[in-house]
């Protein structure tokens, strides 16, 4: 459960994040599907060539919902409602590819913005994320 | 991850059964995660595990009143297990992946035991409420 301490020190650095929708989500998702390649099985109707437009739009949504959870924070369930029935109902994205995404995002804020990730920030955003992927795969069963 | 009505149902109605049988189920459990996932024995290097030993059958039956505990306030598991959960937090730190495997142990047991009940239904609500249990156990962790 994210603390008082959590939710200050993500959105303290979450204006970091928010410039960066588009670029930022399309590279946490080509990382992902270069170094786990089984999620590719989720986009079988995607261009996944590095660059593509498709990949750059899935991004931008991606990281788009983490915003909205991140203005939300205290209710990001409420929030992530539609989209936690979207999963359920429809996507059924094996609840494992939440934590590989949620990693390469992770990586991808790390390597544009080293000093931020301090070990503090990480836990923290590392938590939140896990906290976004549960609301997302709460309604699966 | 929230219970149906339904689910706590089935869940309430199997422990009937299971409490009577509960500590054989326990120790059985935790043989079979011992056999199974050898590495979990890692976290009992003072224990005897030899089968049938005397603290494998108490700490099964420490396990199984946990469960017990948590049908009885299925309602609200987080109050009912707040110490356990602490415990695990700051002192035993258990990974999360573990109790994956011993739920996945105690819901073989008691499907050995109890064949004609364990429906894919009751099947899927234990499976659940196991879920949540080590969900309670692990939320402190960090």
């Amino acid at each position: 459960m994210l603390t008082a301490d959590d939710k200050k020190l993500i959105q303290a650095i979450w204006d970091k994040v928010q410039g960066h929708q588009e670029d930022f989500g399309a590279e946490a998702l080509q990382r992902m599907f270069t170094t786990y390649p089984p999620t590719k099985t989720y986009f079988p109707h995607f261009d996944l060539h590095h660059g593509s437009a498709q990949i750059k739009a899935h991004g931008k949504k991606v990281v788009g919902a983490l915003i909205e959870a991140v203005n939300h924070i205290d209710d990001m369930a409420g929030a992530l409602s539609k989209l936690s029935d979207l999963h359920a109902q429809k996507l059924r994205v094996d609840p494992v590819n939440f934590k590989l995404l949620g990693q390469c995002f992770l990586v991808v804020v790390a390597i544009h913005h080293p000093s931020v990730l301090t070990p503090e920030v990480h836990a923290s955003l590392d938590k939140f994320l896990c906290a976004v992927g549960n609301v997302l795969t709460a309604k699966y069963r | 991850m929230t219970l149906t009505q339904a689910e706590k149902a089935a869940v309430v109605t199997i422990w009937a059964k299971v409490a009577t049988q509960a500590d054989a189920i326990g120790a059985e459990s935790l043989e079979r995660l011992f056999s199974s996932y050898p590495q979990t024995k890692t976290y009992f290097p003072h224990f005897d595990l030899s089968q049938g030993s005397v603290q494998l059958r108490g700490h099964g039956s420490k396990v199984m009143n946990a469960i017990g505990e948590a049908v009885k306030h299925v309602d609200d598991i987080r109050a009912a297990l707040a110490k356990l959960s602490e415990l695990h937090a700051y002192i035993l730190r258990v990974d999360p992946v573990n109790f994956k495997l011993l739920s996945h142990c105690i819901l073989c047991s008691v499907a050995a035991r109890y064949p004609s009940d364990f429906t894919p239904e009751v099947h899927a609500a234990w499976d659940k409420f196991l879920s949540s249990i080590s969900s309670v156990l692990t939320e402190k962790y960090r």
